[in-house]
């Protein structure tokens, strides 16, 4: 049970405060009940499978923070992903030789999508909600009529190593998953990001845009690079879950509502602003081990959403009334962000 | 007396969780699945004992017709007069088509199979034109669709694929009242006006097919798990009803069902956990989607495949071929969506059709594989095998560039 604990190293110094604190409580809790449901969930090899399972929605939820965060919404990552399996499946074909250039294809698509939303929200001043929302239902259009509404082709095996398979012969855990590598150091990557120069201007815009731009943030470049690495991590998401269980019409659909739940459920607070990367990564968890521990029960699957959207509301509910008891150390604590700006010598 | 705001949130919850608890369960919260979805009884909104026998039987009924064209067959058919609709000059009449939906790689196939049976259909002169328009599972949409087929006085034979069967009825009754010749197929709808209603046997046939198999190829005590799509959709839920009949008679014993919505993510998922907690032996799916992904988690888990009734999409029966499966693909018809345009060229031209038309459905079985396989080496996967139309124009192309 050492699990929950060495998933949040940096979470424990803050885990009494806020969401952070109550999303790290309730995976732990959830942990312990499948644990005593079915013990052997922790013997390395039913804990990778986990992990295989849960690392898209991590990505995803990363990609996701930075644009809630930044204080926008990004709807289409569903949508995204699933177009970028239905993508991949037709331009490969089953054929090995185009994994590489086709994963570099999808990358740039990913790129022009975020590109899109980012611009689209900064320059015309749309609504996120909007854009994203237009987004999601373009790329859903435009993939049926692509496709007549079934997906054609085949991934190579290739493309599939990195949702599938993993490093084998690990001690301990069997097989270590690709998929849980790239989650990881997309985390990590996203931790360091949320410290440089450009993630304090990014949770500073999100607080307050105003400000922001006042103290010499590139408000409307800072949140459309958020939207173009909510759309990269959609991508990186497609590839895993593309290769962890093929092609299918239906997936990526509902995504973006799950992606958005895992952060929110992380404590990371819609309208922008608070809320820590290893939060949002831990709401994820939680998400998908709710998903595990409700097959476990035997839940009937038609009650399953209305469990999960009452363990949600909840969640959140306790952890901002245990945020609304001190108020002033937030208060306190925001704007010192935007005024950090002007003294990095980097940027005068 | 001031109550923490906190309190009456709670209490307002509890109360709503309580009121949802105490009134009105839903009459199939039993069928639903009882404590772990292992219920052998089928659920009585979903069971019908004469209907299911009849279908049964129904398998064994050699159907009338071309044996080379099953489309054209039916089982044990009533023969009614159309001479009334009988026009002058075919070659004109335009054939409308209300689609439910193409949402589905089944309906993909389907309509694919449809619009190439009108084009042949016009070559041969039977009939001039063919209209379709496509609800994406909405009601509401299919209504409007119907009504703007009737009020634009434009179609001389109106085809009906219904979404759902109560709520359009109403429609397909405005449809009859307008005179033209209306033909439903697939989902029925509680009616009798439309001149004949095209079905393969049905739900029923196609979940004891898939069940009766695993009970034949399993050793008395091994464990089936069964994936389900979605719940309430009554050829679904027909299919699933007719399992837990089947499993119900027999050793087998249900480890449970659950429902993937045909993700193969999610199948994928399910079957891996599954697998952690014990042996799997037997795979029951109410539809193939995602077949592929469910035996996948038996490779990643180092397990023997188990024996399974998928259904005849290809990338299942590629499958099924390459690793040497027990396996069973039940079939829910495709080439049932020829059968309507048929029927319209038939109706038009004053010929006798059955009333109730009901198609052939046997299962593709081993013996059957290579042949299947063959005869659909080129298409992609997510097509289905029993699709018929090989001898349509624009084959293969048609299917191949969805």
């Amino acid at each position: 049970m050492t699990r929950p604990t060495r998933l949040s190293p940096g979470a424990l110094s803050s885990a009494l405060r806020g969401g952070t604190g109550t999303v790290a409580v309730l995976l732990t809790l959830i942990f312990l009940v499948i644990a005593v449901q079915n013990p052997s969930f922790f013997e390395g090899p039913p804990l990778m499978a986990f992990a295989k399972k849960a690392a898209p929605l991590v990505v995803l939820a990363l990609g996701q923070y930075l644009v809630i965060v930044s204080g926008e919404f990004d709807l289409s990552v569903g949508s995204l992903v699933g177009a970028q399996v239905v993508i991949a499946a037709r331009l490969i074909d089953g054929d090995e030789a185009s994994t590489l250039p086709v994963i570099g294809l999808m990358l740039l698509f990913g790129l022009v999508v975020g590109l899109v939303n980012g611009l689209i929200t900064t320059v015309l001043r749309v609504p996120s909600i909007i854009t994203t929302l237009g987004t999601m239902l373009i790329l859903f259009g435009a993939v049926r009529y692509w496709t007549g509404g079934a997906p054609t082709g085949a991934l190579s095996e290739g493309f599939r190593v990195f949702g599938r398979h993993g490093l084998d012969g690990v001690p301990v855990i069997g097989q270590l998953p690709w998929a849980l590598v790239i989650a990881a150091v997309l985390t990590v990557g996203a931790v360091l990001l949320m410290r440089s120069p450009y993630g304090r201007s990014l949770m500073a815009t999100g607080d307050n845009d105003t400000a922001a731009a006042f103290s010499g943030v590139r408000v409307r470049r800072v949140r459309t690079l958020a939207f173009v690495g909510s759309s990269l991590a959609a991508t990186v998401a497609a590839i895993l879950i593309g290769g962890f269980a093929g092609v299918t019409a239906q997936v990526g659909q509902g995504l973006e509502f799950t992606a958005i739940t895992a952060v929110v459920l992380g404590g990371v607070v819609l309208g922008g602003g608070r809320g820590s990367v290893i939060a949002a990564v831990l709401g994820a968890l939680t998400v998908e081990a709710l998903f595990t521990l409700f097959n476990q029960l035997y839940l009937p699957s038609t009650i399953q959403p209305a469990a999960q959207g009452l363990i949600i509301i909840a969640a959140v509910a306790y952890a901002s009334r245990r945020g609304d008891r001190r108020p002033p150390r937030h208060a306190r604590r925001r704007p010192v962000h935007p005024n950090d700006r002007p003294l990095d010598p980097s940027r005068r | 007396m001031r109550l923490p705001p906190a309190f009456l949130a709670g209490a307002a919850g509890l109360t709503l969780l309580l009121t949802a608890c105490t009134t009105d369960a839903p009459e199939g919260a039993d069928g639903a699945g009882g404590e772990n979805g292992a219920a052998t009884t089928p659920d009585a909104e979903w069971f019908d004992q004469a209907e299911f026998d009849a279908q049964l039987a129904q398998r064994e009924i050699t159907p009338e017709g071309p044996d080379a064209e099953p489309w054209a067959q039916a089982i044990e058919p009533e023969w009614i007069d159309t001479a009334e609709f009988a026009i002058d000059d075919p070659e004109n009449a335009r054939v409308c088509f209300s689609n439910a939906s193409v949402s589905n790689p089944w309906r993909v196939t389907g309509s694919i199979t449809m619009r190439q049976q009108a084009e042949a259909l016009i070559e041969e002169g039977r009939i001039g034109g063919f209209s379709s328009s496509d609800a994406a599972d909405d009601d509401n949409q299919q209504i409007s669709d119907i009504q703007a087929f009737v009020d634009s006085g434009d179609c001389d034979a109106i085809i009906i694929s219904p979404s759902t069967t109560a709520t359009l009825t109403p429609a397909v009754e405005t449809a009859c009242e307008s005179g033209v010749p209306v033909i439903v197929f697939d989902r029925g709808v509680n009616s009798d006006c439309m001149v004949t209603f095209i079905h393969p046997i049905g739900g029923y046939a196609y979940g004891a097919d898939a069940a009766e198999f695993l009970v034949e190829n399993l050793e008395p005590g091994s464990t089936v798990l069964a994936l389900r799509i979605l719940p309430g959709v009554d050829v679904l839920e027909h299919r699933w009803a007719a399992a837990q009949q089947v499993f119900g008679d027999s050793d087998l014993e249900l480890l449970g069902f659950e429902f993937t919505e045909g993700d193969g993510a999610q199948i994928k998922d399910l079957v891996s956990q599954h697998l952690q907690r014990g042996e799997v032996d037997g795979i029951w799916m109410d539809a193939g989607d995602g077949a592929v992904a469910g035996l996948e988690a038996f490779e990643d888990a180092g397990r023997p495949y188990p024996v399974i009734a998928g259904e005849d999409e290809l990338s299942f029966m590629r499958k099924w071929d390459e690793e040497g499966l027990t396996a069973i693909a039940p079939v829910y018809s495709n080439f049932q969506w020829r059968t309507p345009m048929l029927a319209a060229g038939m109706i038009l031209a004053g010929e006798e059709v059955p009333a109730e038309w009901v198609l052939p459905q046997e299962p593709i079985r081993q013996d059957e594989l290579d042949d299947y396989l063959e005869r659909n080496s080129e298409m992609p996967s997510l097509h289905y095998a029993k699709f018929g139309g090989e001898d349509l124009p624009g084959f293969p192309e048609a299917w191949v560039d969805r």
